[in-house]
């Protein structure tokens, strides 16, 4: 009310966002430096240990490798919070996916990239349709989608579950094998690196440039995006909220079907309740959260979050327990939407603050 | 005919536990209302009770809960670590206070820096699964039985009692009869389902199970009978109302958080104490959303809640006393189902009638069709009945208006 302004007040607004988000970051590494502290580990020992083992080529390689579910998770989410629908049924949606595509792949025998390609539509249309229970449940009865795609998210595990023991799973081997069928060669996804990167990760990036296209880019995602501000002056003007919502749900389900892919064509070439990754839904709401839903973001707080994964191993061996690298996700994701909420009312404030002394100011010309 | 009150509820009881007991007399399922059934019904009841009532607290005072599962993973842990250095009892104090901690947690980003509530919740859950895997490797590793994903076991265990004359506890040395064990094995209509349901709830009670189920007359006494709950629920109902009339509404938000994660720690107290002897990596193995679930379910009610609790609790009771026994509770939703077609046509009630066809038709069918329910879908009973309750009677649910949406003070005009 002053008038003083600060060195926040001169600097625009993408670079405060840029600042808040790394300042989130570093307090969240200092609450963990404490938490570290206090029990009984030295803090400064294990951020040191974490940048030397991450930053040589191996590491490197392997965060990139284990971005790539996240940034499809992080894309499927982040749709979602583009028209304020929450999609907690990520989880749900890639694990269904990940087993009917694997079956899928396994049964099939198609030329080499045909067989991919087939396989990946069938795991989007897989998670698409997981979703769209959510969507129907939405649009016909009202029901909220986070209580929806929760439960559903329990349901799809136990339906998997049923499908997979009696239906799917392969008992060639007297039942050794806890998987679907192997996938044929022509069915599996080459590394770029060989053992440290496979080619999903070219895939995932290309998922989020779609993801950029579409929402950032398109009438659709326009759209979209008027949606989710003001929903009631998005139907003011036209856009079909009930269609809206399905269209968002199948997109956000489609490119949850992909994210564990990676693991299916890539590197267990079979779905199996222990060798598919779990949590990677959830995962891919706080890369959402951290990257604030903009592709650029999702990229970079899928690395940030594949490079502390890809230091827990070494972690471990030099007697910090590698459980810290998780925590600290958490935390980075409490704090960055903190701080968030924090910078964007000061920011609304700021900018409410201007506009009315540049009122004044004119009333005082005039 | 409109029955009101007690009769209404009394008929809401004796009816199904009569249809209960045809039910075992046509089929031969003894363990359907068997006293063993019962009991392991009221102990699996019992953390998914609190678990509602922790989200019933939480949605009362305005304060999406998403979290649940968190706070009662906070309290597996913390009340298992408790139990193994101190004892059963603080240990179930120290499940509480894990609980609050994460309700804390909670009430620090929603009601003071207004985060949605949604993403705090799912947040905290993440939080509480890694965070509880890091203070495992510090406390747990190295020590005897010990583990990154368990605790050691404990050594001592909240007792246990049977309540005297009615299922043949001890008052002061003298062995009372066991009158309710006694009628249960004689196998009459009624009568011994009765009396078997009735020795399930009153005998080899730990005082764990007691002082949980206490939570429900609690929290209808504090939250409709008294003036703090009245504000507390205000809060959630109409904040920026209850704030013109004094109400400090930031303080109730915290309060109702504290108290939510108390009783979810409680609940995950529960698993890791009274349950089983000894903390384990994934014990509350999603209890918190069916707890979530309850709450939706029970209408925000803790009566409801209760009945969903049993509901879900029986269900799982059955399962894992007599799985056999499964596929005749088609039977029982069949009969219940013809009852209801019989009011639908005394009331003259068309849709309602021909939908409790439908579903008399259905569950005759499937009880004569399946013999074997597989289990992997039985699991998600208590997630599918809540998206039907949602889909089916929505109309009739009535969360707390303001339940989710941030309020800040002096910012509402």
């Amino acid at each position: 009310m002053t008038g003083k302004r600060n060195v926040i007040d001169t600097l625009p607004r993408p670079v405060v966002t840029l600042l808040s988000s790394l300042v989130a970051v570093l307090l969240a590494l200092a609450i963990c430096g404490v938490l570290l502290l206090v029990t009984g580990k030295d803090p400064l020992a294990a951020y040191r240990t974490i940048l030397e083992t991450g930053l040589t080529g191996n590491k490197l390689l392997e965060m990139l490798k284990r971005s790539t579910p996240l940034m499809l998770s992080a894309s499927a989410v982040a749709i979602g919070f583009k028209m304020n629908l929450f999609n907690i049924g990520v989880e749900g949606q890639y694990l269904f996916a990940a087993l009917i595509a694997a079956e899928f792949a396994s049964r099939i025998s198609a030329p080499p990239v045909l067989h991919v390609l087939l396989t990946l539509v069938v795991a989007s249309a897989a998670g698409a349709f997981w979703a769209s229970i959510a969507a129907m449940l939405k649009i016909t009865r009202g029901i909220n989608e986070v209580i929806s795609t929760i439960m559903l998210n329990f349901i799809s595990l136990s339906v998997m579950q049923w499908l997979f023991d009696n239906y799917m799973r392969d008992d060639s081997d007297g039942g050794l094998r806890v998987t679907t069928t192997e996938i044929a060669p022509s069915g599996q996804v080459p590394d770029i690196v060989d053992g440290r990167l496979n080619g999903m990760w070219l895939v995932a990036l290309f998922v989020v440039f779609c993801y950029w296209l579409i929402v950032f880019r398109s009438k659709f995602g326009f759209r979209l995006r008027s949606s989710g501000l003001n929903s009631t002056a998005a139907q003011t003007s036209g856009i079909a909220a009930n269609r809206m919502i399905v269209v968002a749900m199948l997109l956000s389900g489609a490119i949850a079907g992909l994210v564990a892919m990676q693991s299916v064509v890539g590197e267990e070439y079979a779905y199996g309740p222990q060798a598919t990754p779990t949590g990677f839904g959830f995962a891919g709401i706080a890369v959402a959260l951290l990257g604030r839903n903009h592709p650029v973001g999702i990229v970079v707080a899928a690395m940030l979050f594949g490079f502390l994964d890809s230091t827990s191993a070494v972690l471990q061996l030099s007697g910090i327990p590698n459980s810290i690298v998780k925590v600290i996700q958490a935390v980075v994701v409490i704090t960055v939407v903190i701080v968030n909420e924090a910078t964007s009312r000061y920011m609304n404030h700021r900018t409410a603050e201007q506009t009315a002394a540049a009122l004044r100011a004119d009333k005082v010309g005039t | 005919m409109k029955l009101t009150g007690r009769a209404r509820l009394m008929v809401l009881f004796a009816v199904p536990v009569a249809l209960m007991s045809v039910v075992r007399l046509w089929s031969g399922e003894d363990a359907l209302t068997s006293s063993d059934t019962i009991g392991a019904s009221l102990r699996l009841s019992v953390p998914i009770l609190l678990a509602g009532m922790a989200g019933l607290w939480a949605e009362r005072c305005g304060v999406l809960n998403i979290g649940i599962e968190g706070m009662m993973i906070f309290g597996t842990w913390f009340g298992g670590w408790g139990a193994w250095q101190f004892g059963p009892w603080v240990g179930l104090a120290f499940a509480v206070v894990g609980g609050m901690l994460g309700g804390l947690i909670h009430a620090v980003a929603t009601v003071r820096f207004n985060v949605d509530q949604i993403i705090s919740g799912v947040v905290l859950n993440l939080l509480a699964f890694f965070g509880v895997r890091y203070m495992s490797d510090l406390a747990f590793v190295g020590q005897p039985g010990g583990g990154v994903s368990q605790s050691p076991p404990q050594t001592s265990a909240i007792p246990r009692f049977d309540i005297p004359v009615l299922s043949g506890g001890e008052v002061f040395g003298w062995k009372s009869p066991n009158i309710l064990l006694n009628l249960e094995e004689r196998g009459w209509f009624f009568l011994s389902d009765l009396a078997g349901i009735l020795h399930g709830l009153t005998h080899n009670l730990s005082w764990g199970t007691v002082i949980g189920v206490a939570a429900v007359p609690a929290t209808f006494w504090i939250l409709w009978r008294t003036r703090i709950g009245l504000r507390l629920r205000s809060s959630g109902e109409s904040p920026v109302a209850a704030e013109t009339l004094g109400v400090n509404v930031i303080r109730l938000r915290y309060l109702g958080l504290l108290v939510s994660g108390g009783l979810a720690g409680y609940a995950g107290g529960i698993l890791a104490i009274v349950a089983s002897s000894y903390y384990r990596q994934g014990q509350t193995a999603g209890r918190g959303y069916i707890g979530l679930a309850t709450m939706i379910f029970g209408n925000w009610r803790p009566v409801g809640v209760l009945g969903g609790a049993s509901l879900f609790g029986y269900a799982e009771g059955v399962k894992l006393v007599a799985n056999d026994a499964i596929s005749t509770l088609f039977l029982f939703v069949a009969l219940a189902a013809v009852l209801l077609v019989v009011a639908a046509v005394v009331n003259r009630n068309t849709t309602r009638g021909i939908v409790t066809t439908f579903v008399a038709v259905v569950a005759a069918y499937a009880y004569l069709a399946i013999d074997d329910v597989p289990e992997s879908l039985t699991q998600s009973l208590p997630y599918f009945a809540t998206l039907v309750v949602l889909a089916t009677a929505s109309q009739r649910l009535r969360p707390p208006a303001m339940a989710g949406i941030p309020y800040r003070r002096g910012e509402s005009h």
